[in-house]
């Protein structure tokens, strides 16, 4: 295993240098530069703020400057934000996010997992439509509507919490609840689709049987296998939960790194940008590894290749 | 107790015919279900009201009336009226068609590309599996509003050129200048979605790949394609089914999102996504624009998800002989 | 009963209480106006606490509040008062500006703000390295041009001159009327260039001196905390000069982009002044919390721009009646409801003294009429015309309208096309448009800064219109010193610009924000400007409750 992991990290290196020259060269291709305002920068100075930041030099030595620093782990200076490095403002910004995917990792688990395993143990009856439908619902209300919807209940007529904000800890409870809902929407759905599936093969058949008690049957072969598409679900989930979600951080005003991914690039920030994908790149390839990895212990027959 | 499916698979006891037998029992059982073929019925009459909309809405949807402003629900405005004072039934009605649209086309892309690459990714395995996997983590980590915001930019003018290109080289009249828009999204979309789709086709097929029945066709020196087409795919179907009824409202409310960009519908067209984002800001004051979009919307993704359901289990041979 | 037993049934009971909902726990503002802290919302994270560097309106109300110029703003009238200068003199041809420095303005670490501060803050910001964007907002002082844009290259042949210790002098190169106003600017406030030099290069950008524990100030607050993305505080500065009459001991500036979010933070008690307020709300709290609502007038022109450089629109009979064919009343009562001005001109009224004679009229039968003249009677063989927008709800709702009163009242075709923020600037910029939305909003209060954006070849004309007697007279009214001559020049000049219509104004701005009845000493004022050290907070008669729509 610890070869496969090695093996991974290795083959990684090189799609990360090509995502990082991708982004390098296509936010430059966006109209716009950084400093263009409202207001028109005079020629003079607009040269000049291209000189301190390196933009008047050749493509191809800006380029070689910037996989330079990347190799040092240097991810530059943020243009927009022009007192902070762009390393700064990801490990400012990266423990808010971690925090509450965290939670909200939780909360879909707990939440999805137990639906799927209820509604697929009873296909077709009730107990399968409504948490299913329940489940729908939670897909059907984007986080921009259930946030607020939350919000209106819960902070603004019962006072319970605060309408945003990211102070104490009851500042957790309602984005997390929105973020996890979400996701346990998708969870359940995929879980009660991977349990039927497992469930109808032979070897459950063959164990059910055999006169094995349900329950029994269930958590020892099924589960393992059922979860399989829940798994691969996550992988890219979680690497997305905890980069933050842009929406959720407006919605509650947290200070996450999500909505770097949206406003660098509208700001044509072009280091944070480049930053923040490298940045998520790595999290989504830690995440499928480990998902791999899951997926092997989750069915044996699998090998790690 | 069923048969087991090893048998029912093995190629040796498959005569020719079963393959339409096989249709035809899905069909029938299919007919039987009342869940699905309700939610097919109903998704029917939606599209009909939608893309029959010019000839059912006795208002225009582009009609202001600024006076009015917005009202609740009345006789004359079955749905209330927008901010515009603009009809919301006769704009329901006209934002299905984008929506409908947008959310069946974009997904049957993402769904063929996704299943396809999940499918021969997993079932090579080795260094091809690698290499195709490495490639969907880079793209994974691509921003989505930069790539729109290029495309915008790049591609904007690609349809009317070619439109002109099209009728002067070859004299064959095509409406794709005004269509290019619809199929940037469409191209947009399908290119995000298809990324987690091919990670489950692709985890479910190498996990099948290591079964009896699938290494019995391997044994058996059947062809890669045969297997992949008669074997893997059919045995993907559950969780790709229930992923893809899914995804339909998440790319509705993606339009949206691209609309943000400058990439969707142009106003005064609407769409549901941007009617949801619209009655979003407005839910306490005028709630009745945000419910009657966001109700259209979950009644599609109720019914997909019904008749999804169904066609798994009619298509399912094994489940459906319990 | 002994007393854990009494501990355990009051916890018993303040737990009750909590859930029952009397004795409610205090509200972040009920809390600030005990202790004298402010909470108000200021849009979005500042890209900077670098006067010489920040462009955005966020930054200069945070600065305002850290850093004092020489003149500081009446809080009511925006007239210039004493900051750190005690006074001044003007020499009597308009040119030379004295100032005389209070001996007591200190810095946050105590040392003396003094005559050189202020040379060298200058010099920095003109230096051609440093690249600040704002620094035009010194070119009306003689040669700082000639220095910022490199072509001098000895500061000491700007008109900066250190007399000593405590007096400045400043000489122009022409005399400007507006001059102290311009100087309430945050690009003329003093930085501390000794404690710049400790943090970094002085003349280059990057340089860390803003940050908690490196920054120091002069104003009336100091930086404490800095939350980035979410919040900045600043706490009261004990070495201000005035700290004696400052009363509130923090503030706390949210970056909160939502106006959505900030309402509902407003509402359940977070914040006591808001930044905006969300346009489907206005009406309902001019209805029902009408002592919530503040609606006050803003120094800025909501207007379209038209590219004249392409036809049908490079027909100035069009323009002209695609100008006339707006229904303003109607998009400001109907659309906008936030009392905004219709507008018939550039100039807002009253800027400085100055209203525009020339005003624009809404007349559907003339505009047919100039249309048909045109040659497209009825809107006939017009070819469709591109409204262009930024993405935001409140412009697409404003160019969905203008195009129903186009197509009912012209027959004219309008299309609309968005694009994000920076496209649509770039558009703007390479007139890749026919019809695009701006807004204008004064840095300084003199109708110069509305008119001269129209001569040939500005930076911000954007439209390809010019026009040589236009550029004459603001040429004129430029090196005129009498007010009431240099306004009849600005009256002519804006009579060419409303007859040529290279632009189309819409409303001129206002400024609605929601503010607690409890906030004293903040007065509405017309650039959105309020000098923190007169605000206080007045404990209520009764309590906080929800705001409830």
């Amino acid at each position: 295993m610890l070869r496969f992991i090695a093996n991974r990290l290795l083959q990684t290196i090189p799609v990360l240098f090509l995502v990082a020259t991708l982004t390098f060269f296509l936010v430059r291709l966006a109209p716009g530069g950084p400093f263009s305002a409202e207001k028109k920068v005079p020629a003079e100075i607009l040269k000049n703020l291209e000189a301190h930041f390196g933009l008047d030099k050749p493509l191809y030595v800006q380029y070689a400057e910037y996989l330079g620093n990347l190799c040092k782990g240097d991810l530059g200076p943020s243009f927009k934000y022009s007192n902070w490095s762009v390393n700064e403002l990801i490990a400012m910004s990266f423990p808010v996010s971690l925090e509450l995917g965290c939670y909200a990792i939780s909360i879909a688990m707990l939440i999805g997992i137990t639906a799927g395993l209820i509604a697929s143990l009873r296909a077709n009856t009730i107990t399968d439509h409504a948490p299913m439908s329940l489940a729908m619902l939670g897909i059907c209300v984007p986080t921009f509507v259930m946030g607020p919807l939350l919000i209106l209940i819960f902070g603004l007529t019962l006072g319970w919490f605060n309408a945003s904000g990211w102070d104490s800890a009851r500042d957790r409870v309602l984005p997390a609840l929105t973020l996890g809902g979400y996701y346990a929407a998708y969870v359940a759905r995929l879980t009660r689709g991977g349990m039927l599936e497992i469930m109808s093969q032979d070897f459950i058949r063959t164990a059910r049987a055999k006169g094995a008690d349900d329950r029994r049957v269930l958590l020892k072969h099924a589960l393992k296998g059922g979860l399989l598409p829940v798994v691969a679900f996550l992988g890219p989930a979680i690497a997305g939960l905890v980069s933050g979600s842009f929406v959720i951080e407006t919605v509650f005003q947290i200070p996450g790194l999500g909505r770097y991914f949206i406003t660098s690039v509208f700001n044509r920030d072009y280091t944070l940008v480049v930053g923040t994908v490298l940045f998520y790149f790595a999290l989504v390839v830690l995440l499928n590894l480990i998902v791999d990895i899951l997926q092997v212990w989750l069915n044996p027959k699998l090998r790690f290749e | 107790m069923a048969e087991s499916p090893a048998i029912t698979t093995m190629p040796a006891a498959e005569p020719a015919e079963e393959g339409v037998s096989l249709w035809q029992d899905a069909w029938h059982r299919l007919a039987r279900n009342r869940m699905a073929i309700g939610s097919a019925i109903v998704l029917a009459i939606m599209m009909i009201l939608s893309f029959g909309a010019p000839l059912i809405a006795k208002q225009k949807y582009d009609e202001q009336n600024l006076q009015l402003g917005a009202v609740p629900p009345n006789a004359k405005y079955w749905l209330g009226t927008d901010y515009l004072g603009r009809d919301q039934f006769t704009r329901l009605l006209y934002g299905g068609r984008v929506s409908i649209t947008v959310g069946l086309v974009a997904t049957a892309v993402s769904l063929v590309i996704g299943v396809l690459y999940g499918a021969i990714a997993g079932y090579l395995g080795g260094k091809a599996d690698t290499v195709m996997m490495r490639i969907v983590d880079a793209l994974y980590s691509l921003p989505l509003a930069l790539m729109v915001i290029l495309l915008m930019v790049f591609a904007k003018d690609m349809g009317t050129n070619w439109e002109q290109f099209l009728l002067q080289k070859f004299e064959w009249k095509t409406r794709l200048g005004e269509y290019w828009n619809l199929i940037l999204i469409f191209a947009a979309i399908g290119a995000v979605e298809w990324l987690t789709m091919a990670r489950i086709v692709r985890a479910q097929v190498q996990a099948l790949r290591k079964q009896e029945f699938i290494e019995a066709a391997f044994a058996l020196g059947l062809r890669k394609r045969r297997i992949i087409l008669r074997h893997l795919l059919p045995n993907v179907l559950g969780p790709v089914v229930v992923y893809s009824t899914l995804t339909v409202p998440a790319v509705m409310l993606l339009e949206a999102f691209l609309s943000f960009l400058g990439l969707g519908v142009q106003p005064p067209m609407s769409s549901w996504g941007l009617m949801i984002n619209d009655g979003a800001q407005a839910m306490e004051e005028h709630p009745w624009l945000l419910i009657a979009p966001g109700t259209a919307l979950a009644m599609t993704l109720f019914c997909l998800n019904f008749l999804g359901d169904g066609l798994r289990d009619a298509l399912d041979v094994r489940a459906s002989k319990d | 009963m002994s007393l854990p037993r009494i501990n355990a049934s009051l916890l018993l009971l303040a737990v009750l209480a909590s859930l029952t909902g009397c004795g409610r726990p205090e509200t972040r503002i009920e809390r600030g106006v005990r202790e004298q802290i402010l909470h108000i919302a200021n849009g979005s994270e500042p890209q900077e606490l670098d006067p010489h560097l920040v462009t955005g309106v966020t930054e200069h109300h945070l600065i305002m509040s850290m850093l004092e110029g020489l003149v500081i703003e009446d809080p009511k009238d925006l007239h210039p008062i004493p900051g750190v200068a005690e006074r001044w003199d003007i020499s009597s041809d308009g040119k030379v500006y004295t100032f005389y420095l209070r001996k007591n303005a200190k810095w946050s670490n105590g040392e003396p703000v003094t005559a050189r501060d202020f040379y060298e803050t200058y010099k920095r910001m003109l230096t051609p390295s440093l690249a600040s964007e704002y620094a035009y907002m010194l070119h009306a002082v003689q040669n700082a041009e000639a220095f910022n844009t490199g072509k001098l290259k000895d500061f000491s042949e700007v008109g900066f001159k250190v007399l000593d210790d405590f007096t400045f002098q400043i000489t122009l190169a022409n005399p400007t009327s507006y001059f102290l106003s311009l100087m309430n600017h945050t690009s003329w406030f003093p930085v501390p260039v000794s404690v710049i030099a400790k943090h970094g290069p002085v003349y280059e950008r990057g340089n860390q001196w803003t940050r908690v524990g490196n920054n120091v100030a002069n104003g009336p607050f100091m930086l404490k905390e800095w939350r980035v993305g979410y919040k900045i505080v600043v706490q009261k500065n004990p070495h201000y000069w005035d700290a004696a009459n400052v009363r509130l001991n923090e503030i706390h500036f949210y970056a909160i982009e939502s106006t959505d979010a900030e309402d509902r933070s407003f509402r359940a008690g977070q914040l006591h002044i808001g930044y905006t307020v969300p346009l489907s709300k206005i009406d309902v709290y001019k209805e029902r919390h009408p002592d919530l609502i503040h609606i006050n007038p803003y120094l800025g022109t909501y207007f379209y721009r038209i590219n004249v450089t392409k036809p049908p629109l490079n027909n100035k009979t069009v323009r002209r009646a695609l100008v006339m064919a707006i229904d303003r009343e109607t998009i400001v009562e109907k659309i906008t409801r936030g009392g905004q001005l219709p507008a018939y001109n550039m100039t807002p009224p009253g800027t400085a003294g100055y209203t525009a004679r020339a005003q624009l009229r809404t007349d559907f039968e003339a505009a047919r009429k100039l249309l048909a003249e045109a040659g497209f009677p009825g809107g006939k063989g017009l070819p469709p015309i591109e409204i262009l927008y930024n993405t935001q709800e409140s412009h697409r709702v404003i160019a969905e309208a203008i195009q129903q009163m186009w197509k009912k009242e012209l027959g004219v075709d309008a299309r609309i096309v968005n694009q994000e923020w920076k496209v649509y600037m770039d558009s703007q910029r390479t007139l890749n448009y026919q019809v695009c939305r701006a807004g204008w909003i004064g840095d300084y209060v003199d109708p110069n800064n509305f008119l001269d954006m129209w001569t040939t070849g500005n930076g911000n004309n954007d439209t390809g219109w010019s026009n040589a007697e236009y550029d004459r007279l603001i040429r004129a009214a430029g090196a005129e010193t009498d007010t009431a001559k240099r306004h009849e020049l600005f009256q002519q000049a804006e009579a060419i610009l409303l007859d040529e219509c290279p632009m189309i104004p819409i409303y001129f701005y206002t400024r609605v924000r929601l503010m607690q009845p409890s906030v004293k000493g903040f007065y509405p004022t017309i650039l959105d400007n309020h000098s923190y050290k007169f605000i206080y907070l007045e404990p209520l008669d009764k309590p906080f409750s929800r705001i409830q729509l």
